[in-house]
C-alpha cells in the first residue's frame, strides 16, 4: 500500500476542478471573440462551423463539454460541502459527478457526429 | 507465506541533509510501525531519534509518514500498510525535521493560538454552571470535533498548508469551530477575525486529505465549511473588523 | 494581514460562491442548449434566429457573462497565489484586468447579438 497524502478520490476531484477551471478560463475569451466576429459576418461563423466539421475539432469540442460538465458538477459538489449538511458518501458523490460529466460528453459527441 | 524480515527504509538526517537507510527487522504477529521503529532503535542503531509516549493512540506524539501517508504509528499495523514486507518510515511532511523522525511542531501549535483556539470564559467561580444539554445542537457540533489529539497528521497531509505557509491548517480551524459552537465562550468576534480570510478557513479547497488521514476519524473539512459560512456572512454584515 | 483585508477576502469568497450558484443554473441551461443546437448541424442563421434580438436570451447571457467574470478571476487569483511566485499585489492587478476583460468582451458580444434584427 504505497501512496501519498494525495492518493484519494477527493484530491483527484480537486485536481480535475482546478485543471478544468484554468482551461475554461483560457477558452472563454476565444469563445467570446469568435461569437463577436460571427455577429458581424455570417461567413466568419459558417467558416468556423465548416472548420469544426473536422473530427479532431469535434473531439476537442467534446473535451470542452466534458471540462465544463466536470467544473459544473464538481462545483455543485463543493457548494454542497460548504453550504449544506455534511454527507458521508463523498467518494460516491465524486463518482457520480465524474460519471455525469462523461455522460454529458458522450451525449454531445453522439449528437454532433 | 509471510516474509521473515521486513525491509524498512528509515529517514536518517535533519531537514537539510539525510537519506533513507534500509534496516532488516524481524516480522512479528500484531506488529505496529512504532514497534518496528522501536526495534531499530533498541537493537540496531541507538542513535535513531523519534517521538512517542502513550503507545495507545491518545497522546498524538508518534505521527510519521508511513509508505507515503501520514499515520499514527502506534496504532498502525504493519500487516495493514506493508503486506509485501516493505516499509518506508519518514518524518511528517511540511514541518521542519529536527532529527530523523522527529519534527519541529511549534508552528503547528502556534497556529492553534493564532486561531483563538483557547476558551474565553464569561463567568467567575461565583456563578452557577451553565447547563448544556447533550442533545443541544451546538453541543453536538462541538462534540463532533472535540476529540482531536493534536498529532499533526491532517496538517502534514494538507496541500494548502504546503502551498501557503501562513495557512492555519485543519487542526487549528477544527478547534476554532468547536469553540464557535461553545455557547459559554466570550471570544467569538476575535475568533472570527482570527480564522477568516486567505490564511484562514477561506483558503481551504475541500481536498479532504484531513478527513482521509485523521486517525480519530474527525472531519476538519466539515468544521472549516462551518467557519466559512459563519465568517463570510459576518463579513457581509460588516461584522469582521 | 490587516483587518480590512480579512473582510475583503471573506467577501471575495462569498462572491465566488454566490456567482457559482448562478453559474450552476446557467451552465445547465447552456449545456442543454449546446446539445439542442448541434443536433442536425450548427449554423449561424440558427443561432441568430434563436438569440438575435431576443430580450430573454440577452438577459440570460448578460447575467451569465457577469457571473463568470466574477467567478473565474477569483479562482485564478487563488491559483496564482498558491502556485506562482507572483506577489499578491501583482496577482490582484492581473485578476482585476481579467475580470474587466471578461465583462467587456462578453457583454460586447451579448449586446451585438441583442442588436441583431433578424429580417
Amino acid at each position: 500500500m504505497r501512496g501519498s497524502h494525495r492518493s484519494h478520490a477527493n484530491y483527484w476531484a480537486f485536481g480535475l476542478h482546478r485543471i478544468s477551471g484554468i482551461l475554461l478560463a483560457l477558452f472563454l475569451p476565444i469563445h467570446f471573440h469568435v461569437l463577436y466576429l460571427a455577429v458581424h459576418n455570417d461567413s466568419v461563423f459558417d467558416e468556423f462551423v465548416y472548420w469544426a466539421e473536422s473530427p479532431l475539432v469535434k473531439v476537442a469540442e467534446t473535451v470542452l463539454v466534458v471540462l465544463l460538465a466536470l467544473h459544473l458538477t464538481g462545483g455543485v459538489r463543493l457548494l454542497a460541502i460548504e453550504f449544506f449538511p455534511w454527507r458521508d458518501w463523498q467518494k460516491t458523490i465524486v463518482a457520480v459527478t465524474t460519471g455525469l460529466s462523461l455522460a454529458t460528453g458522450l451525449i454531445f459527441l453522439l449528437n454532433v457526429i | 507465506m509471510r516474509e521473515e524480515n521486513l525491509i524498512v527504509s528509515v529517514w536518517r538526517g535533519d531537514g537539510e541533509q539525510g537519506e533513507y537507510v534500509d534496516y532488516r527487522v524481524p516480522r512479528e504477529e500484531s506488529q505496529t510501525v512504532l514497534d518496528v521503529v522501536t526495534y531499530i532503535q533498541r537493537k540496531i542503531d541507538p542513535t535513531l531519534s523519534y517521538r512517542f509516549s502513550c503507545r495507545v493512540g491518545m497522546c498524538g506524539s508518534c505521527a510519521m509518514t508511513v509508505n507515503g501517508k501520514p499515520r499514527w504509528t502506534c496504532r498502525t499495523h504493519v500487516s495493514k500498510v506493508a503486506p509485501d514486507g516493505k516499509l518506508s518510515v519518514g518524518p511528517l511532511r511540511i514541518m521542519n525535521v529536527v532529527k530523523d523522525l522527529s519534527v519541529e511542531m511549534s508552528d503547528f501549535f502556534e497556529k492553534w493560538v493564532r486561531a483563538e483556539g483557547r476558551f474565553h470564559p464569561t463567568k467567575t467561580r461565583y456563578d452557577d454552571f451553565d447547563a448544556i444539554k447533550p442533545a443541544d445542537n451546538k453541543r453536538k457540533i462541538a462534540s463532533a470535533g472535540i476529540e482531536c489529539i493534536g498529532c499533526g497528521i491532517c496538517y502534514s497531509g494538507c496541500d494548502v498548508v504546503a502551498w501557503k505557509a501562513e495557512y492555519l491548517g485543519p487542526a487549528a480551524l477544527n478547534r476554532a469551530w468547536t469553540l464557535v459552537n461553545d455557547v459559554r465562550d466570550g471570544g467569538q468576534i476575535a475568533r472570527l477575525n482570527a480564522i477568516a480570510g486567505d490564511a484562514g478557513c477561506h483558503a481551504c479547497h475541500s481536498q479532504q486529505g484531513c478527513v482521509e488521514n485523521c486517525p480519530k476519524h474527525l472531519n476538519p473539512t466539515a468544521s472549516i465549511a462551518g467557519l466559512k459560512r459563519v465568517t463570510a456572512f459576518a463579513a457581509l454584515k460588516g461584522g469582521l473588523k | 494581514m490587516s483587518a480590512s483585508k480579512i473582510q475583503v477576502e471573506a467577501r471575495l469568497w462569498l462572491a465566488q460562491r454566490l456567482s457559482a450558484f448562478v453559474l450552476a443554473l446557467g451552465v445547465i441551461i447552456h449545456l442543454v442548449t449546446i446539445v439542442y443546437a448541434v443536433r442536425g448541424g450548427l449554423s449561424a442563421s440558427e443561432v441568430v434566429d434563436r438569440v438575435g434580438g431576443n430580450l430573454g436570451w440577452s438577459l440570460f447571457y448578460g447575467i451569465f457573462v457577469v457571473a463568470v467574470a466574477v467567478h473565474a478571476p477569483i479562482g485564478l487569483r487563488a491559483i496564482l497565489n498558491e502556485m506562482t511566485s507572483l506577489t499578491s499585489r501583482r496577482v490582484d492587478l492581473l485578476c482585476f484586468i481579467a475580470a474587466t476583460f471578461l465583462v467587456v468582451t462578453g457583454l460586447r458580444t451579448v449586446l451585438a447579438f441583442h442588436h441583431l434584427r433578424v429580417g
